[in-house]
């Protein structure tokens, strides 16, 4: 809110903006056992990122042997064991809605745990942190840096790690165009200039969000971009862990030596010494000790910042560190600390992931690799041929989703008498048209239905084609209706 | 802007001395990154009118530097897609209409193009999907003026009917009562005889023999002794129940006193051969080729 300014404290005109401009975060480095957790993690999700178009895995003739490819121009999508067509996207859907409600079970747990650990974005910048604190120096060297005049040196590091940066923000639009094309050929091609100028063009585009938003957006993208920390304040409730500065421990905070003496006198000194590690660790420049707040990514830092000062003025540790504030409630009225992982919110998203995951899982389980739909004519609806007898028209699509080519048979279960007649049928036993159907494709044809129905006949009859794999014997089917003109 | 040196009580800014209703504007300048990017956009319009077309002149326009024009990139892809398409045209020009109805790939692919082609030529008057029209035949049912053999239909979409070209289908239904040849009353005979072949009702007090005879003297030469038609002159078969101006009393009797001459144009001179083709697989497949 905006108080009104007493005249005696008016500001001159300044003509500055009325925004704060950015303070530059030197983050200082650290190490602890979320410093730790989150080198690992890193690890894993770049190792991941980067490798995993690399991953082979046999399909058989004609088939992509890449385990994660997203085949646009076949319109295909691959993943591992599974190969999804375009009708089932809806498999897609359900991963959204599962990463949603993962996402709110993370919230109620831990709070931000995301932002601070997995958010790409953290990932990209704590990496991007690591390069520049291995060229340019940690925190002080940095900022002394900063201050000071521009050396040849410094320009020199500056361009080193610029360099670093580029190649890294380069190699990330990389790894993702190997996901749409069979990576070994696509990385030959790009180097060799020859890759379709698509693929460059998103490795610039890459390679620049990359560089901007890890290299110069960092936090500014967490607490001025991204939508998360506000839905997420909606999410969280009094029971959730957040990073959290234990004031009723902290505070009053002092000197070591000043402690002593108020201790000394029996009064109550806090054990925040005052030292500003924790401020000076955070990558998104806040202070932990002001309380809860949109700025804070839950990256744990402080706590392993704060733990290693309280171990060298040799107080407990956990001085902060993921909390709620109900405990420190309960703490300053005397009660015992309580940790409530199981409560009803919890137990509804877990029980919603199961089933999504449930669901997904049968759908997957269950999808049928052979299928059939059915088209009807619109225009004519009907025709009516010479002897009187009743046509109708369809287009008929059948979906092969095995690797190899096979023999269907279709029949047809309509109007009494109904005769069936493929065009472009390979071959037709008496009255038992068939065909081959490619492997992993659709193939359409159009068949026509004859009846010889009269006026008096039914409007409109269901009209059944199935499909048989002679092979096989999978079966699939689809319903239409027989109409009179 | 520095003569007003006024101060904003509650916000401590100065203010640009405009004052509306009371309330005065904050002097508040844009932030840098807003005006930068307004500055940048200044500069690549700038560009923009360097490079591309972009200003009119007395007769025509500056061209840019890059010489782009939208009609040659147009003309361009056209060509590509041309191209592309060429070596796949070629396939289905070298194959005879029967093997392109027997290979599965080259019929999908005639009718894919048959039925564009269909779409942007023959839809206005055999309705989108063929259906026809009063006077426009129905092109999915089984019963075909002149003929619905693959050959026949080609040589229909080439030449059409009565279409003035050389080789195009002759024949025409004769205007009885206008040219004075039949009667008022024999035309009415005649009409319910036709009808009575393909087992619709006639008009009471009707007489068969009459109406045979009527027949018989004046139609046959045509529509032949049992009224099957015949599909060189392209006249319709009247014994079945597919009528193409309609098979009531009325129809018939203006059918048989003023006579049809229902004209199909020629194609082969606007369509290229390869498409005749693709066309006559497409209108084959649509369920009446024989
Ligand atoms: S690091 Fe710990 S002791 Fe130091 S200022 Fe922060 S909370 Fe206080
Ligand atoms: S306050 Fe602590 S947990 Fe929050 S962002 Fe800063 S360092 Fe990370």
């Amino acid at each position: 809110m905006n108080k009104p300014v007493p005249p005696d404290k008016l500001i001159t005109d300044e003509d500055g903006p009325l925004y704060a401009p950015r303070k530059k975060v030197f983050p200082q480095s650290v190490s602890g056992r979320f410093r730790s957790i989150k080198w690992r993690l890193m690890a894993v999700c770049l190792g991941v990122y980067y490798l995993l178009p690399f991953v082979r895995w046999h399909r058989g003739l004609g088939a992509p042997d890449q385990a994660v490819l997203i085949d646009f121009p076949n319109r295909r999508f691959y993943f591992f064991f599974i190969e999804l067509w375009p009708q089932e996207v809806y498999y897609f859907t359900g991963l959204l809605v599962l990463a949603a409600f993962a996402l709110f079970l993370m919230n109620a747990l831990g709070g931000r745990i995301w932002c601070g650990y997995l958010c790409p974005q953290t990932v990209w910048t704590d990496l991007f942190y690591a390069v520049e604190r291995l060229v340019e120096g940690d925190r002080r060297a940095q900022m002394k840096a900063d201050a000071g005049p521009m050396t040849v040196k410094r320009a020199g590091r500056r361009v080193l790690k610029h360099a670093i940066w580029l190649t890294i923000a380069w190699w990330t639009g990389g790894a993702w165009v190997l996901y749409f094309a069979d990576a070994p050929t696509l990385v030959r091609d790009l180097a060799a200039f020859q890759a379709p100028t698509i693929a460059y063009l998103w490795i610039a585009i890459l390679t620049a969000s990359t560089y901007l938003l890890a290299g110069y957006m960092r936090e500014q993208v967490c607490v001025y971009m991204c939508p998360w920390p506000r839905i997420q304040a909606a999410l969280t409730d009094e029971w959730a862990l957040n990073v959290t500065y234990k004031y009723d421990r902290g505070e009053p905070r002092c000197s070591v030596k000043k402690a002593f003496d108020i201790r000394a006198l029996g009064e109550k000194a806090g054990d925040c010494i005052d030292c500003n590690q924790c401020v000076a660790v955070c990558p998104t420049g806040i202070d932990i000790r002001d309380g809860a707040q949109l700025g804070c990514i839950q990256c744990g830092l402080c706590i392993d910042a704060c733990d290693a000062v309280m171990t060298k003025v040799s107080r407990k540790t956990g001085l902060i560190g993921y909390d709620n504030d109900i405990n420190v409630q309960r703490r300053i009225a005397g009660k015992e600390e309580i940790f409530k992982p199981v409560r009803a919110r919890t137990v509804v998203y877990a029980g919603l992931i199961t089933v999504v995951c449930a669901v997904m899982l049968y759908a997957l389980m269950s999808r049928t690799l052979l299928d059939v739909n059915v088209l009807h004519d619109r225009n004519p609806i009907a025709v009516r041929l010479s002897d009187g007898a009743i046509r109708n028209g369809y287009t008929l699509r059948f979906l092969n989703k095995r690797g190899f080519d096979r023999v269907i048979a279709i029949d047809v279960d309509g109007p009494a008498d109904a005769k069936l007649h493929v065009i472009g049928a390979d071959s037709v036993t008496p009255d038992r048209p068939m065909i081959v159907l490619g492997r992993d494709t659709t193939t359409e044809l159009r068949v026509l239905v004859t009846a010889p129905l009269d006026e008096k006949a039914e409007k409109s009859v269901p009209v059944t084609f199935r499909v048989t794999d002679i092979g096989l014997g999978e079966v699939a089917s689809a319903t239409d209706h027989f109409v009179l003109p | 802007m520095s003569e007003h040196n006024e101060i904003d009580r509650v916000s401590g800014r100065s203010t640009t001395g405009h004052e509306w209703d009371g309330i005065k504007e904050l002097n508040t300048p844009l932030p840098r990154w807003w005006v930068l990017t307004f500055y940048a956009t200044i500069i690549w319009a700038i560009g923009y009118w360097v490079v591309y077309p972009a200003w009119p002149l007395v007769s025509g326009y500056t061209t840019g530097l890059f010489q782009y024009s939208t009609r040659a990139s147009v003309a361009t892809d056209l060509a590509d897609l041309e191209k592309l398409r060429g070596e796949k045209m070629a396939v289905l020009g070298n194959a005879s209409l029967a093997d392109i109805e027997k290979d599965p790939a080259l019929l999908a692919l005639a009718r894919a193009r048959g039925k564009t082609v269909f779409a942007d030529n023959c839809a206005p008057c055999h309705g989108s999907g063929g259906a026809g029209a009063k006077g426009y035949p129905n092109l999915n049912d089984d019963d075909w003026l002149w003929g619905g053999s693959l050959d026949q239909i080609m040589q229909t979409i080439q030449f059409g009917a009565r279409s003035g070209h050389a080789k195009t289908h002759e024949g025409q239904m004769l205007a009885f009562g206008r040219d004075g040849v039949l009667k008022k009353d024999e035309i009415v005979t005649v009409a319910n005889y036709v009808r009575s072949l393909s087992g619709l009702s006639t008009m009471p007090k009707f007489d068969p023999a009459a109406g045979k005879k009527i027949f018989t003297e004046n139609c046959t030469s045509c529509h032949g002794d049992s009224g099957k038609g015949n599909p060189e002159l392209g006249a319709p078969n009247l014994t079945d129940q597919i009528w193409l101006y309609g098979s009531d009393e009325e129809t018939l009797v203006e059918t048989i006193t003023n006579g049809r001459a229902g004209v199909m144009p020629a194609w082969v001179s606007r369509l290229d051969p390869v498409t005749v083709k693709a066309l006559t697989v497409y209108v084959h497949s649509l369920g009446g080729g024989k």
